[in-house]
């Protein structure tokens, strides 16, 4: 990044500038390629026959054998692993959403004491390493029995989902002008119903970008996932565990399994995550 | 049949008072404007009539009902908002529709009103679009026709033309007027524009830093104003004043010129006369011509007297150039004079 940082300093000199235009170009080359190179391989192998895995040079595109894939999905356990994810997924979604929702629209119509406080702090959620507080969060869902159950993982993935719920809901609310919600009230409505019918179906779209963005933050979660569960593993606990000891085109085709709805997800709901952290939506 | 008292109603945001206890009747069916600079409190007051604010201290009384404790949608008002508020994912036939669905009108009433209204406003080619699809002109008649719609005891507006360009504004100017006229429904309009306060309004509150300075017919206001901030604020070019000092009792030296005025006895009070109320003459104010303006009925005229700027509207066929030293002679009926102390006429 340092590299883009320095490439505007246009100076007089054009050979100057066109050094800086080259290392601009450079820069963005490297950060695609960053990114595309390793989906590129995943996605290649994933949909090669197991020979072709181990053969180089690589095609660039891959030959559409669907034989790993479907060996990945016969093998005992995924499938559950598979519906685990998505029941966890869901719920946190809804958790999530439920919870931080109000939260977000309370941020942005009230004015409270303590409301900068608040807005920081859950952030703050965010700061604690998991890993810290894997073992004791363990040791009191033994007690609590909520150890490798569905919702007691759904829950702390609903911590780490919530604070992008909270925020990405207040920017949304923020976005609906107020006289909008005055003016339903003056037209008769309570203050629920004003929300009801003109706040929500105009924040629809953006609350379901954010319950996605919650659904893909729990899917991709690994640590606490694999801590809090034994017999319900999502599918990520699930790869972890057994991947390193399968062959090469299996772990292959499992990652394509993990990584692919995240990205479809991700991309989907790009605008709305774009605005949440402040960047123009082009 | 409802008329609006506000009685001692004050507000204050933390340290600031936005509104002085505000004492205020608007009689049934009056089309009553509330005037002032920004910042003097005459959006907070519309809002505590509305029921979006609620007023610090005070009562809010609308058709003999105290209102000042009860939500918006049991005062039998309907707003207009400055930027009209129209609802983006409604089409306008349901926007205009909102306020009777809630009341759970019968279909056919609904469609009967909807369109009476659309047509009143002339937007009964647009029912089926949505707010994006309208000019700024459409969606401020869509946002009256949604309030019209409701057949409200009272409808108040705030500054509800000043997204409009001028030659709209002008135009639903007029419109309002009419529409609002038929109605027969009690209307408070709030507005920084002096012009549509005096074309608008039955009755005229101008309003200064919390505090209502003077209620009165447009004209009253214009030619009588109650303190000298009424005079300064309202007209253009506003009034002018110049000192004037005492020279014996109902008598009043003014930049030189003797005239009579209030029998107080103060040594030193103010003269005021509306631009328009001077003649060039053989004797009057001594002014020397700084600035002249053609504007084709009439010429202002801007010029030193007393030392101090005074402005004159004269008559376009005067023959007038910078420089001249004119005698300008003060209509006698139309001076008025203030105290400097209270700033109130005299």
């Amino acid at each position: 990044m340092s590299a883009v940082a320095g490439e505007p300093m246009a100076s007089a000199r054009p050979d100057a500038r066109g050094a800086g235009r080259l290392l601009f170009a450079a820069t963005v080359l490297i950060l695609v390629v960053w990114v595309l190179l390793p989906i590129w391989l995943l996605l290649v192998n994933a949909l090669s026959s197991p020979a072709e895995v181990t053969s180089f040079p690589k095609r660039i595109w891959p030959s559409f054998d669907m034989g790993s894939l479907s060996f990945f999905y016969n093998f005992g356990g995924v499938g559950r692993a598979l519906w685990n994810s998505v029941l966890v997924a869901g719920l946190t979604m809804i958790l999530s959403i439920g919870v931080g929702a109000p939260a977000g629209y309370a941020l942005s119509r009230f004015d409270f004491p303590g409301k900068e406080t608040f807005r920081f702090l859950v952030l703050m959620t965010r700061a604690f390493p998991l890993p810290l507080l894997a073992l004791p969060l363990a040791v009191m869902f033994i007690r609590t029995g909520l150890d490798d159950t569905v919702l007691g993982l759904a829950l702390v993935h609903t911590t780490l989902a919530l604070p992008f719920a909270v925020l990405i809901t207040f920017s949304l609310f923020s976005g609906i002008p107020v006289e909008l919600e005055e003016a339903a009230w003056t037209l008769g409505c309570t203050r629920a119903q004003a929300f009801g019918k003109v706040v929500l179906p105009l924040a629809l779209p953006g609350i379901a970008a954010s319950a996605v963005f919650a659904f893909t933050i729990s899917w991709n979660e690994v640590f606490a996932a694999a801590v809090l569960t034994i017999e319900n593993r999502t599918l990520t606990a699930f790869l972890l565990q057994n991947i390193s000891t399968s062959p090469l085109h299996l772990r292959f085709a499992g990652g394509a399994a993990l990584v692919v709805p995240a990205l479809i997800f991700i991309f989907a709901v790009r605008k709305y995550l774009f605005a949440m952290w402040g960047i123009a939506n082009r | 049949m409802a008329e609006i008292q506000i009685k001692q109603v004050a507000k204050r945001f933390g340290s600031f008072t936005a509104l002085h206890s505000i004492d205020l009747t608007i009689a049934d069916r009056e089309f009553m404007v509330l005037l002032g600079a920004s910042g003097c409190g005459k959006t907070t007051l519309l809002r505590i009539i509305a029921g979006l604010e609620t007023a610090g201290e005070g009562e809010v009384w609308i058709g003999g009902r105290r209102v000042d404790r009860l939500p918006p949608r049991q005062r039998g008002i309907a707003m207009v908002f400055q930027n009209y508020a129209v609802f983006p994912h409604l089409t306008v036939f349901e926007n205009i529709a909102f306020g009777l669905r809630m009341k759970k009108m019968p279909q056919a009433e609904v469609e009967r009103r909807v369109k009476r209204t659309a047509e009143l406003m002339h937007i009964e080619q647009l029912l089926q679009r949505y707010s994006g699809q309208l000019s700024g002109g459409q969606r401020q008649r869509v946002a009256v026709a949604r309030a019209l719609a409701m057949e409200p005891d009272v409808i108040l507006m705030d500054e509800p033309l000043s997204n409009l360009d001028a030659l709209l504004r002008l135009e639903m100017r007029a419109e309002l007027k009419g529409v609002l006229a038929e109605s027969k429904t009690t209307a408070v309009y709030v507005t920084h524009d002096q012009v549509e306060a005096m074309s608008l309004a039955d009755r005229i509150a101008v309003m200064h830093q919390g505090r209502i300075v003077q209620a009165a017919a447009p004209v009253e206001v214009y030619r009588n104003p109650a303190a000298r901030f009424v005079g300064s604020f309202i007209g253009n070019p506003p009034m002018n004043f110049i000192p004037a000092r005492r020279d014996g009792d109902g008598r009043w030296t003014v930049a030189g010129l003797t005239l009579s005025g209030p029998k107080i006895d103060r040594g030193e009070i103010e003269f005021a006369i509306r631009p328009e109320d001077v003649e060039p003459g053989e004797t009057g104010l001594p002014a020397t011509v700084r600035v002249v303006e053609p504007l084709g009925a009439h010429t202002l005229v801007t010029c030193d007297v007393n030392g101090g700027l005074f402005r004159a509207v004269l008559d376009s066929s005067a023959e007038v150039r910078v420089g001249d030293d004119l005698k300008l002679a003060p209509k006698t009926d139309r001076i008025r004079w203030f105290d400097p102390e209270t700033t109130q006429a005299l």
